[in-house]
């Protein structure tokens, strides 16, 4: 195992969001107090309690989840597809590290500002809401599982992109809405019987579902399917990797 | 190893693009540990892919390369270790310090951090006093050091330079040369691809030609130059001629400038090159010149012609 070479991008990585700082932490913070400012504080007063809990501290889990997914996305893409865009990924593929070095050092470094950033939001939601975590364990795991999950499917899309507008297209014609619609400001029960059939087709439903249950021990669906679903998802996005790697997708031709 | 001087050995090895671009057909080309070899050929010829594919970056669709021994494909680690690059293009990082990337590609390497080595490679590039400059500030000059210096940074025994003087002023490419024959002074075997012809004659060993994707030759550059090289004495004369007299018929001349010089082509590897005779001849012809000049044929020629023949 080539340990210096996992530690150098892993490092390499982090320095870049200790560069932007204000990009990278400050503005998904200013931009989730204001989620809390207008849906916890001005508007989710007038919401009646879902579930027992406040609308206010309903919407954290679904927010966390909007912010740890579209973090981990823009960071791993970002990470593996600028030396793709610069052509500094010569020195990466002619270095002697292994697909599983190169993935735990892009997809490592990207889950772990996710994490960093969340635990900042969950912060600051305190702020502004009451928020209580029923099952503190669970919550962590599905936090790290969702951070790895899609700082993989990040790096995938890194990958693929071959322009910078292809790279911004997936996490907001896609991921943005999935999350929006998947439970993210409301339990899906609250929706038509039909809306709510067409809704278990969203994979973001589970991660949110999971999430919101190891806060408030409230879930649209069972702990169980979440959990599958995640794993299921991450091992879906191992397996994109593989792939990339043994053909050569994009990077090795 | 394949051989006991050999440090890389590359052998039957073919490259097919997906579009069906034949880049590389059957190439064989062994290169021994210590030499500076360059690699000539025109724009097109094969010769980065060959690079990119010894050091990892392009898969081969055919044949085998060896570094040290070691297969490039199931035994990458090692082969990678042992290699440099720095590629044609100036493909630096851009928001980094010139310390920063440097650290980075050691680690990449797999090597632990060494502040000594690092120090060194950048004081020997002179970018000692740029190491905490942000790269994009550096000017092209700069940035083409700094890929060396990152290439460099993990103590690499093979050093291929894929162009390294493209588009470089005078005096840096003066600057390079210097650096590339401290490496190879320093036991470091080079490998340089180049189309300035005047390059590999100042610096190579032996020469490798490339061309339509097939190496055409491989020869040491001394021989190289005395087999194919041709040399002519040039004779200024006091008085024009029209044509060679019958008397020197026997001799390869030609006339120029007007009529008012003689070439002489012949052979420096010949028993008898001719000269004294012919000086003689001329004087019995009455044929009188003012000056006389020789003058040897450059690489760049040699190598327009080989490519010429090939085609």
């Amino acid at each position: 195992m080539n340990w210096h070479g996992i530690k150098s991008i892993y490092k390499f990585e982090m320095a870049r969001t200790r560069r932007t700082l204000f990009q990278s932490i400050v503005s998904p913070v200013m931009s989730t107090s204001l989620y809390f400012v207008v849906f916890g504080a001005a508007i989710g007063s007038r919401i009646t309690e879902i579930d027992g809990v406040s609308y206010g501290s309903f919407i954290v889990p679904g927010l966390l989840m909007l912010s740890i997914l579209t973090e981990s996305i823009s960071n791993a893409s970002f990470g593996i597809y600028f030396p793709r865009f610069s052509g500094t990924i010569y020195e990466l593929l002619s270095a002697p590290v292994s697909v599983v070095e190169i993935v735990i050092g892009y997809v490592g470094a990207a889950a772990t500002k996710s994490i960093v950033l969340g635990g900042i939001i969950l912060a600051t939601a305190n702020l502004f809401v009451d928020v209580e975590i029923m099952h503190p364990g669970w919550m962590l795991l599905f936090l790290i599982l969702t951070a790895i999950t899609f700082s993989l499917f990040g790096f995938i899309l890194g990958v693929w992109a071959d322009n910078w507008e292809k790279l911004a297209i997936v996490p907001t014609l896609i991921i943005t809405p999935l999350t929006f619609l998947g439970g993210s400001f409301y339990s899906i029960s609250m929706l038509p019987p039909v809306w709510q059939t067409i809704t278990l087709f969203n994979p973001v439903v589970y991660l949110i579902s999971g999430f919101r249950w190891s806060f408030y021990g409230n879930a649209d669906v069972s702990l169980g399917l979440s959990l599958v679903m995640t794993g299921g998802f991450l091992f879906l996005c191992i397996g994109v990797v593989w792939w990339i790697f043994k053909t050569g997708y994009r990077l090795r031709i | 190893m394949s051989g006991a001087a050999n440090i890389i050995s590359v052998s039957g090895l073919g490259k097919t693009y997906d579009d069906g671009f034949e880049a590389l057909s059957n190439v064989n080309l062994d290169i021994n540990a210590g030499e500076i070899f360059a690699l000539l050929g025109p724009n097109g010829a094969g010769k980065t892919t060959l690079i990119n594919i010894i050091c990892g970056i392009v898969n081969s669709t055919v044949g085998r390369v060896t570094v040290a021994g070691f297969d490039t494909v199931s035994e990458f680690r090692q082969t990678r270790s042992l290699i440099g690059l720095v590629p044609q293009e100036l493909t630096t990082e851009t928001f980094e310090s010139v310390w920063d990337t440097i650290a980075f590609s050691r680690g990449l390497f797999g090597k632990a951090p060494n502040p000594g080595h690092l120090e060194k490679t950048l004081k020997s590039l002179s970018l000692w006093d740029k190491k905490d400059s942000v790269i994009m500030s550096l000017s092209g000059g700069m940035k083409r050091r700094v890929l060396i210096a990152k290439a460099l940074a993990h103590e690499p025994q093979i050093l291929f330079l894929d162009e390294p003087t493209a588009g470089v002023d005078v005096e840096l490419r003066q600057d390079m040369w210097d650096i590339v024959r401290g490496l190879s002074d320093s036991g470091v075997t080079v490998i340089l691809t180049t189309h300035y012809i005047e390059e590999a004659e100042q610096m190579a060993d032996r020469i490798g030609v490339i061309n339509h994707g097939e190496i055409i030759l491989v020869q040491d550059k001394k021989s190289l130059m005395r087999e194919l090289g041709k040399k002519q004495l040039i004779l200024e004369l006091d008085e024009p001629l029209d044509a060679v007299p019958t008397a020197l018929a026997s001799y390869d001349l030609e006339i120029r400038a007007g009529g008012n010089e003689i070439i002489y082509n012949y052979d420096t590897q010949a028993e008898n090159t001719g000269i004294t005779t012919l000086l003689s001849d001329l004087r019995e012809a009455r044929i009188y010149f003012r000056d006389v000049k020789t003058t040897q044929s450059s690489l760049e020629e040699i190598f327009v012609g080989l490519v010429k023949r090939i085609k």
